[in-house]
């Protein structure tokens, strides 16, 4: 794509086209997605059971794992023509992640967890510093927890933590691996809502992975894995 | 933000990281501390006798007549007619001489006869003289002065009666117990074999051999103290003596000169230079030591090569974290070399620390037991390049782990299975 047609039609955030992925290339791929795009600013909702290929996708969307052949284009940018180390920089920039659990780093300070994802997105320290305190006051967590080291607090407020690690470099696309699995009911809807609250706040892309389809009126949109991915038949 | 990591990493698995700490200081420790013993040792040892020019004695070689003469080990092959000592001492560049007259023993502690020069003109490590922990020199012909580790050994205290034993066995049938001696002195420590020296005069070493004839005493009455005291005690002949000069200069041409003395088959060496090279036939032992050191570091920075390979399986988590978050996999790692040269620069900080400790706690000891001089400082010039080879070593060996680490956060992903 070239810059014109990048600035008149609103490209998408996430396009997928001809992707397919496996751990060697004589073996049968267990990833094959035709096509796929999301827009920014859009919410999707990744419908799968446990072995349907979503963490596959996950970090084919990081750009931890390259696809074997196909084109993986974020915001514009072809992530399987990138070299790692700028792939690695531009997951920093432009990629928040959350995982089910134990997002943090155990020993480090709340803030200093939340920093660490500044730091690798060179943001400037004080406005880093600023912006840490501000997302962590939004998400609920009191001033006093910043610099309580991280495993001293409960998975619901850890969970929140990392909510805030993701978004604190201003990522354009936020992606989120079953982060409400370990939270109970209660806890859920609400870190949802709060998490589907920051996410609007900066217009953030967010992909939505989970197997558990009570979640989905959440989302403006909700894609099934099975449907998406034509797994290999070994998988 | 990296070295935070590291430091935090560590500190999160301190009982692992510091039993590995604990196992690299101990190595730095030996490194060092056998490093810094192996220069004291050398230096005491080649100046066990120091301020002495030659040393002179019946034909024979070098080693012989520095083990006889200076460490009372092995025996004399013949003695020097007293007409040749006389005639040496007697030379114009000679500035003093000290007989020394061996074969004797007490209780396995050699005897040696000889003059109260002696005290005066024994030098050893940086010139010390002999000192006395007690009582004086030997007066009469009775009189001995024990070594400290004599005296230690054997309990004995001023005033103490012996019986010299004749030959060189700690178990001799035949002594000389018509004539005991009395301790009137004793030699604070020195660390030379003066410690296990009984010193007696050249006097008192005829005086016990009046009477006796091919090792073994005459039949017949044997005279009284008081009788030999009025005897003409004058030795005919002693087994080897120490030469002091005028001046130094005058070293090798006197040492030629004794060498091709005319009369009698003669030896004289320099014992500076006889001592380095009964060190260097012992650089084997030294080497060896080296060697099991260098073992021993070699095992304590596998073991923390271990340790991290070990804790990579429980960071499997961490490396997850911090590939998410956009860490490459050169920072993984630089984050565990990081980690490696920072146990590294501890454990050599604290072994040199340790090292310290000891010496100050052990010096002392040393000192007063036997008579061990330690420099307190185990810093030298050398010592920051042992230390920079440490960490260098530590860092090559920490490419293990740093590598596996490396490995692990590109092929692991972001969701690694517990």
């Amino acid at each position: 794509m070239d810059k014109s047609a990048r600035n008149s039609v609103p490209e998408p955030a996430i396009a997928l086209r001809d992707v397919s992925f496996g751990w060697s290339r004589s073996a049968p791929p267990l990833l094959r997605i035709e096509s796929l795009a999301i827009a920014r600013g859009e919410r999707v909702f990744l419908y799968g059971p446990s072995g349907s290929g979503k963490t596959s996708l996950l970090n084919l969307l990081a750009g931890v794992n390259l696809p074997q052949s196909g084109d993986i284009t974020l915001l514009g940018e072809k992530l399987n023509r990138l070299s790692g180390r700028k792939r690695d920089r531009f997951r920093a920039r432009h990629i928040g992640v959350v995982f089910q659990q134990f997002n943090l780093i155990p020993y480090l300070s709340v803030l200093d967890n939340v920093l660490l994802a500044a730091h690798f997105a060179r943001l400037p320290g004080p406005e880093s510093h600023a912006r840490a305190r501000e997302l962590l006051a939004h998400l609920g967590l009191e001033d006093a927890l910043a610099t309580r080291p991280a495993r001293t607090l409960s998975v619901g407020q850890q969970q929140r933590v990392a909510v805030a690690r993701a978004l604190v470099a201003e990522p354009e696309i936020l992606l989120a691996d079953e982060p409400t699995s370990a939270l109970d009911s209660d806890t859920r809807d609400a870190f949802i809502e709060l998490l589907l609250a920051s996410a609007a706040r900066n217009n953030t892309t967010l992909v939505f992975v989970s197997h558990d389809r009570a979640l989905q009126p959440h989302f403006s949109r909700a894609l099934d894995v099975r449907e998406l991915v034509h797994q290999g038949e070994t998988a | 933000m990296l070295f935070k990591l590291a430091r935090q990493s560590l500190w999160n698995r301190r009982s692992t990281a510091a039993l590995t700490l604990v196992s690299l200081m101990i190595s730095v420790l030996l490194l060092l501390g056998i490093d810094h013993l192996r220069n004291q040792a050398r230096d005491s040892f080649s100046q066990t006798l120091s301020g002495t020019d030659l040393i002179v004695g019946a034909r024979s070689g070098q080693l012989n007549l520095l083990l006889y003469a200076v460490f009372r080990m092995g025996n004399p092959t013949n003695n020097i007619s007293w007409e040749s000592y006389q005639e040496i001492a007697g030379h114009p560049a000679v500035a003093w001489t000290v007989p020394l007259s061996l074969g004797d023993s007490h209780r396995g502690f050699r005897v040696l006869g000889t003059t109260t020069d002696y005290f005066e003109h024994y030098r050893y490590g940086q010139r010390h003289p002999l000192r006395f922990a007690e009582g004086r020199a030997f007066d009469d012909v009775y009189d001995a002065v024990l070594g400290a580790q004599v005296a230690r050994e054997l309990g004995y205290t001023l005033g103490r009666e012996i019986v010299v034993a004749h030959g060189t066995g700690s178990v001799s049938f035949a002594r000389h117990e018509d004539h005991p001696f009395t301790v009137v002195g004793i030699l604070a420590p020195t660390g030379t074999p003066v410690d296990r020296t009984v010193h007696v005069s050249l006097e008192g070493i005829e005086a016990i051999h009046i009477g006796w004839g091919d090792g073994a005493p005459r039949r017949g009455a044997q005279p009284d103290p008081e009788q030999v005291r009025a005897m003409d005690l004058t030795p005919e002949s002693i087994t080897a003596f120490m030469v002091g000069l005028n001046s130094r200069a005058m070293t090798f041409t006197l040492q030629r000169q004794i060498n091709d003395y005319r009369q009698e088959p003669l030896t004289a060496i320099l014992p500076g230079v006889a001592l380095t090279e009964l060190w260097q036939m012992l650089a084997m032992v030294e080497n060896l030591l080296y060697v099991i050191t260098f073992m021993v570091l070699l095992a304590s920075l596998i073991g923390m090569a271990t340790m991290l390979l070990a804790s990579m399986k429980e960071r499997q988590r961490e490396v997850a974290i911090l590939r998410a978050v956009g860490a490459s996999g050169g920072y993984l790692f630089w984050l565990i070399e990081l980690e490696v040269l920072l146990l590294a620069l501890l454990g050599v900080i604290g072994g040199t620390v340790l090292l310290s400790i000891v010496l100050w706690v052990a010096q002392p000891l040393l000192a007063s037991e036997f008579g061990l001089f330690i420099a307190l400082n185990p810093l030298q010039d050398q010592t920051l390049w042992i230390a920079g080879g440490i960490v260098a070593l530590a860092g090559v060996v920490g490419l293990v782990p740093a590598w596996v680490g490396y490995r692990r956060a590109l092929s692991d992903g972001l969701n690694p299975r517990l």
